[in-house]
């Protein structure tokens, strides 16, 4: 029971912390900013840290999410939402379709094969500028809900925090679940868990699947509170980087994605002043913090803890 | 009928026939044993039985349908379960989660209901829990139950795989070298067990190097040497058959 | 046309050397350590970025050159000796995440150290287009692919040829036995490290006339190393150049033949191709799963 509440609650009491603590319409836009790339970390995360399968090319489904919302409203005149909801769908769909083969594939082969997955939806993206804009980007139409126009740093703080709670939820439910336990069988011992009648292919590509509509849903929220979307949603170096969100913060641990996605998305934001050393910084961070806490963040923090409770 | 039958199975690695036109069959109920020198094809026969490797040759019954390159998911579905020579545990778990792993076939998987807190799951948890716990306590290690299985030691993570394939409640139950690295007693409790479980009317098939345990066990014994079955039959024929003690040569049988 | 496709198979095959060098390099740190390399590309852009700073300040090319080469080697050095040896023993995952944080580290310490300009190299001689069968091609691309078999043939004869290079093939073969007749392994891993961080500042300088360099071009050349060596498989050295030339061609004859603008794509759709029906890779060792 505990084990299900346990993490949303964390965020919830944090949330609204940081709400009350700051006064800065900049703070709260970095902190939605920190959601939604720690809704699309938390949703990796049950592909790479539970399955324990590895995806280098996860920006794709990001890009996916957010250019369906970015483009069918101005095509179509389809309503933002809608259209989020189908970006949504085409993620989890080409996953589906897709991920038997590639998951199929191994450690090294299964990195490549993602990679070039990712590469491939990023080249469409940016090639086929007559419906995309192009390497430029588009504008995004403005969401407007029953006839309120959202705006204001507020109001996308509580409605990207309330996405990322349920995001935490659900994903702290499959952990919790015999789904989650298969998954976590399928990383520990592919043989053992075949064994034990677990259909590897279909639980790899279900979490696939999932991992890919979180990076959608997240991927649309981008869309709509930027306003605007360039094709490096979908690139390799985003891809990179939600994979580091994951193991940074922690394989496996749901309050770990979220830790992972703040250092690596509001880092960046802190540091523009001193943008010539925003690389040197974040690289650097990286390495020490992935020598020092090889499980990453949270895991190895609470075993430190735990260890010293024990003591 | 038989419960579990090979019919010319055989597979190659390389160009070297690891196993060649191997052919036994198991009774419905009862301890066969496989025995053989050190790189005999044992294990590799037991991941051809069990659908891990797909046979080059010959067919796979169970229960005398034909189940060849079936994976090993859909036979543990048809009630096959087997442990491994080397450790196949999921070592981020704790020691009753393995074993509640072990009861996958047995649980609910429609996925949408577990993505949300709902009480009908708890519920089913719950009991899947105690489930796992029984079956600990079956092998002896209902005191481990919530420690992670990577702190226990390797006699325990033997019993923890037997706990985890019968908890599914198979038919026919593969064991590959269950006593190896146990102590004189942990190999009488097994034994123990071994002689239990068959006289439930479990199939099982026992890949061992302790020939004690083989002889005072087996209904039955199939000797490997080369790939190739050199001897099948009762214990007593088969310790006195001269292939067998050539095969062996200078170890007691 | 023939002479179009000549042009094109150049073309493909000078990028494809220089793929094929990073490969080589990934494939021997791999060997030695198991680990991916992702700041492999850095080496290059340090090869080609520090000779244009040296002859900038007025160094000459040959010893311009010979220091960006030695400069390549510390920071691989270093990188071993301080991020990828402290951390032995962490999963791939976590040693992957290190050498990107690397890669990111190393790129943001030249946009500080250099400039965030694209530099160009004088060609070593000249760049009048030889003739060859009516497709023009620059004296250049001989010196890349001449320097890339070169390396090629010097690091095959250090392998066979010499005990240190049979320490690093023990090494490759079987880390624990390796071990234990008495090799230490750990300076291998470090001795990896410096040979692929030269093999890699060597692409960069000879390339760089032709493709340009500047501060972020090792990110795209790591990609392209890391699906060439997965294209030829991971671990096997010829492979690597195999897959590094044939990524190249790939990619010449995609752009040229089909459209430029999914240059990128075709090799990776290639690459799908091949991991799908062998998923080790061409020449990869095709293992069996022991249980």
């Amino acid at each position: 029971m505990v084990a299900r509440f346990a993490t949303p609650l964390v965020l919830l009491v944090l949330i609204v912390g940081v709400f009350f603590a700051v006064d800065s319409s900049f703070i709260l836009r970095v902190a939605a900013l920190v959601f939604i790339y720690g809704l699309a970390a938390i949703g990796l995360n049950i592909l790479v840290g539970d399955c324990g399968q590895v995806s280098l090319g996860h920006a794709g489904f990001l890009g996916i999410g957010a250019y369906a919302t970015a483009v069918l409203p101005a095509q179509t005149g389809l309503h933002p939402l809608l259209a989020m909801v189908v970006g949504v769908v085409a993620a989890g769909l080409l996953a589906l379709l897709v991920g038997r083969p590639v998951l199929r594939l191994r450690g090294h082969a299964l990195a490549v094969a993602t990679l070039g997955l990712g590469i491939l939806v990023a080249m469409v993206i940016t090639n086929e500028a007559w419906l995309t804009g192009g390497p430029d980007g588009m504008r995004v139409e403005r969401l407007t809900l029953f006839g309120w126009r959202v705006r204001g740093a507020d109001n996308w703080y509580w409605i990207t925090a309330g996405v990322l709670l349920l995001g935490a939820l659900v994903a702290c439910s499959i952990k919790a679940s015999p789904t989650g336990r298969a998954l976590r069988a399928v990383h520990d011992s592919e043989v053992a868990a075949m064994v034990a009648g677990i259909d590897v292919a279909r639980y790899k590509t279900l979490a696939f699947v999932i991992s890919a509509v979180y990076a959608g849903v997240a991927g649309g929220l981008l869309a709509l509170y930027d306003g605007f979307v360039t094709p490096d949603v979908a690139g390799f170096l985003n891809s990179i980087e939600l994979i580091t969100m994951v193991v940074l913060g922690g394989m496996g641990s749901v309050l770990g994605a979220v830790v992972g996605a703040t250092i690596l998305t509001a880092l960046p934001q802190l540091l523009t002043a001193f943008s010539e050393y925003e690389h040197m910084v974040l690289g650097l961070i990286m390495m020490v913090v992935m020598i020092v806490l090889r499980a990453g963040i949270v895991p190895s923090l609470l075993a430190l803890v735990g260890r010293g409770g024990r003591a | 009928m038989s419960a579990l039958a090979a019919e010319g199975v055989g597979i190659d690695f390389g160009g070297v026939r690891a196993v060649d036109n191997v052919s036994f069959t198991t009774a419905e109920h009862g301890v066969t044993a496989i025995i053989g020198p050190n790189g005999a094809g044992k294990t590799t026969l037991f991941n051809m039985l069990s659908g891990v490797y797909r046979p080059g040759r010959g067919r796979v019954r169970l229960f005398g349908e034909d189940v060849t390159g079936e994976p090993p998911h859909r036979l543990a579905a048809r009630g096959l379960s087997r442990t491994f020579q080397n450790l196949q545990i999921f070592f981020q778990m704790t020691a009753l989660e393995n074993v509640m792993v072990g009861n996958h076939l047995g649980e609910r998987h429609n996925v949408w209901r577990h993505l949300l807190p709902l009480p009908g799951v708890f519920a089913e948890e719950k009991a899947a829990r105690q489930a796992a716990r029984k079956e600990l306590q079956h092998v002896g290690l209902a005191d481990v139950a919530d420690r992670p299985a990577s702190s226990l030691a390797y006699g325990m993570l033997k019993r923890l795989e037997i706990a985890r394939a019968l908890v599914a409640k198979p038919r026919v139950l593969l064991l590959d070298e269950p006593a190896a690295g146990c102590n004189a007693t942990e190999t009488e409790a097994l034994s123990a067990l071994i002689r239990r479980l068959a006289g439930e009317g479990l199939a099982i098939v026992l890949v061992e190097h302790d020939m004690a345990m083989v002889m005072s066990l087996s209904d039955r014994v199939v000797v490997l040497d080369q790939g190739r079955v050199i001897a099948d039959g009762a214990p007593e024929a088969v310790r006195a058959d001269p292939a067998v003690r050539a095969a062996y040569l200078g170890v007691e049988v | 046309m023939t002479s179009e496709l000549l042009q094109f198979a150049f073309s493909g095959l000078t990028v494809g050397a220089v793929y094929a060098l990073v490969a080589l390099g990934f494939t021997l740190i791999y060997n030695a350590s198991g680990v991916i390399n992702f700041a492999q590309g850095e080496f290059v852009m340090i090869g080609g970025m520090s000779t244009v700073f040296l002859s900038a300040l007025g160094v000459p090319l040959p010893i311009a050159s010979i220091v960006a080469v030695a400069v390549a080697v510390l920071v691989g050095l270093l990188l071993w000796a301080l991020a990828i040896e402290p951390a032995r023993g962490a999963s791939p995952v976590t040693l992957i995440i290190i050498t990107i944080g690397a890669s990111i580290f190393l790129r943001g310490l030249s946009q500080t150290v250099f400039d965030k300009q694209f530099h160009s190299l004088p060609p070593i001689s000249g760049d009048a287009p030889v003739r060859l069968a009516g497709a023009a091609v620059l004296p250049q691309t001989f010196w890349v692919l001449g320097g890339s078999f070169a390396v090629v043939v010097l690091l095959w004869l250090f392998l066979e040829r010499t005990l240190l290079g049979k320490a690093v093939l023990a090494t490759a073969a079987n880390r624990v036995a390796a071990r234990l007749v008495g090799i230490n392994t750990a300076l291998v891993v470090g001795l990896s490290f410096g040979v692929s961080a030269a093999i890699g500042a060597l692409a960069g300088i000879l390339v760089t006339p032709i493709t340009l360099t500047s501060y972020d071009v090792g990110t795209l050349l790591a990609l392209k190393g890391f699906a060439a060596a997965m294209l030829g498989g991971m671990g096997n050295p010829f492979g690597a150049v195999v897959g590094g030339l044939a990524v190249g061609l790939i990619e010449a004859f995609g752009a040229g033949l089909i459209s430029s603008d999914y240059k990128d794509a075709f090799a990776f759709l290639v690459i799908l191709a091949v991991l799908f029906f062998m998923p080790a890779g061409l020449f990869g060792r095709r293992s069996v799963e022991r249980v």
